[in-house]
């Protein structure tokens, strides 16, 4: 137990309050982007001030946090969001995905299936999927507000007249529960076929550009395409260095300055795991 | 005759002291081109704004015939109705192309926007059909990929065209089409817009303060000076036989070549 120099999880209770209604809302309106009272955090933007703010305002004492960058649980933004949590909010951590029961996350799902009893929490540097063709807000807010979508078809129709297939790999966008076209933060799109019907509830916290959204438990998510260009779930024609695994998403590892190279499972605890198993296999 | 395809009653607009717009009325028909003359500050085109919807006007009404045979006022349509409505039924032909097209996307981006605003969710449809206008507008196939940005003057122009007129609207307004382009470039852009309005059967609201652009592409003509229409009637018969003295001061400015 550490003395308290903060209220419990750092926010205080009012600041919790009107980030737990931001998320309600957002629950409530699957894919739509609430605007909410973004906090100073003692974290730079970028760090993932949006994802902390959201764990913060859900986070209690019987809570284990897992938290995760890249898909690895040692790596310092990871860490740095686990010492912080473990400070203020007095919770157990663990990097074993089936025991968390909250996972915040950039860039990655996790590998094993996440559960109904999970909530997995996104940290997004940009939130507005219309962005890439429509700079003004208020342009874009009108523009989800009547569903004019057509735009987000001429990015990938752009994709495919330059490289002949639709090349946007990671904040691929998606259509949520048949309405709100979503970005689902820089996952890779490999891991765009996770969120949709997925038994965990999934919140979207962006910091610096204060919008909190949510996918609701067992939503359908969809990812945009072309009927004659479906979307395509990226494939690797290797597989992981440590596991074997040819089922997961794989870092590319430069070994050396002679083109060695390798690929290893870009989830540590999935890689772990399966090394572990295939260690008490072989014994 | 059917009933007129668009009808403005009384429009006006102030911008403070100053009257740009007072009063105006007239009608549209399927298929007609009328042009908006009158020197710079004549209100031409705060009068095509309103028009246009890019305005609300002070006092009157616009009121226009949608594709279900109904006309409708355009100050009651939610805003919905009102975006499907120039997104689909009209076209909107600016004269600095790029305040009408999306610069950093492809020429084949901008003319299947239209298509894909509207659901058509096929790769293949929207290219062949995005190649089919860029032909039709006299493009090289081979630019499809390259964005306006790389274009001239004039084909940018004609590209803007091309992803107006991609839904087939029936309403084509126009501001200042050929402004700002050489003369043989334009006497080309006008000669295609001429095919086109006639192939399409296209209605037109032309503004221009050029009377000869008037003369190739419409049919009819409003002169404005001072926010007031001094004069209207047809095309040649206007710029023939000039009744008002402002009107006659116009067309014998106009540079003999």
């Amino acid at each position: 137990m550490t003395t308290r120099a903060y209220n419990y999880a750092y926010l205080d209770e009012q600041t919790k309050r009107m980030i737990r209604r931001a998320i309600l809302k957002a629950i409530a309106i699957p894919g739509y982007q609430v605007p909410f009272a973004s906090r100073e955090m003692p974290m730079p933007y970028g760090w993932g001030t949006g994802g902390v703010q959201v764990t913060a305002a859900i986070i209690g004492p019987s809570d284990v946090l897992k938290v995760i960058d890249q898909g690895a649980d040692d790596t310092t933004n990871a860490v740095s969001i686990r010492a912080f949590f473990v400070k203020t909010a007095d919770v157990a951590t663990t990097t074993d995905t089936e025991r968390a029961t909250i996972i915040q996350t950039r860039h990655r799902v996790p590998e094993t299936p996440l559960t109904d009893r999970q909530i997995l929490v996104y940290q997004v540097p940009i939130p507005e999927p219309l962005r890439f063709l429509e700079p003004r807000e208020t342009e874009t807010r009108m523009m989800h507000a009547l569903s004019e979508y057509g735009v987000m078809h001429v990015k990938l129709y752009e994709d495919i007249s330059r490289h002949g297939h639709i090349a946007t790999t990671y904040a691929y966008p998606v259509r949520v529960s048949g309405r709100y076209i979503m970005d689902p933060s820089p996952i890779p799109k490999f891991d765009n076929p996770k969120l949709d019907d997925c038994p965990a509830l999934q919140l979207f916290g962006a910091g610096r550009e204060k919008r909190i959204y949510a996918i609701p438990p067992y939503t359908r998510v969809v990812s945009l395409d072309f009927e004659d260009h479906p979307f395509e779930r990226t494939k690797f024609d290797a597989r992981c260095e440590f596991c074997g695994a040819t089922d997961s998403f794989l870092d590319e590892v430069v070994t050396d300055d002679k083109g060695g190279r390798m690929f290893i499972c870009s989830d540590t605890d999935y890689c772990e795991k399966r090394q572990a198993a295939a260690k008490e296999a072989a014994e | 005759m059917s009933a007129p395809l668009l009808t403005a009653r009384n429009l006006s607009k102030r911008f403070g002291a100053v009257q740009a717009c007072g009063e105006i009325s007239f009608e549209l028909v399927e298929g007609e081109a009328l042009a908006i003359v009158g020197e710079s500050g004549s209100g031409k085109t705060t009068l095509l704004h309103l028009i246009a919807g890019l305005m609300q006007p002070d006092g009157g009404e616009v009121s226009y015939r949608l594709r279900d045979g109904f006309s409708r006022d355009l100050a009651t349509l939610t805003e919905s109705e009102r975006r499907a409505l120039i997104r689909t039924d009209w076209g909107f032909v600016h004269q600095d192309a790029a305040r009408g097209l999306r610069m950093n996307v492809s020429a084949g981006g901008n003319i299947g926007e239209r298509l894909m605003a509207l659901g058509d969710r096929h790769y293949g449809n929207i290219r062949a059909a995005a190649l089919q206008w860029l032909a039709r507008v006299e493009i090289a196939a081979d630019r499809i990929d390259d964005a306006p940005s790389t274009y001239s003057g004039g084909m940018r122009q004609r590209l803007q065209i091309a992803r107006n007129l991609v839904t087939r609207p029936r309403l084509v307004f126009m501001d200042e089409p050929t402004g700002g382009l050489d003369v043989s470039v334009q006497a080309g852009l006008l000669d295609l817009l001429r095919g086109l309005i006639a192939d399409m059967g296209l209605a037109v609201v032309l503004v221009t303060h050029d009377l000869s652009v008037a003369r190739l592409l419409s049919n009819r003509i409003l002169v404005m000076k001072q926010g007031e229409v001094i004069e209207s009637g047809l095309t040649d018969r206007v710029l023939d036989d000039p009744q008002a003295p402002y009107t006659q001061l116009l067309v014998s400015s106009v540079l003999a070549a």
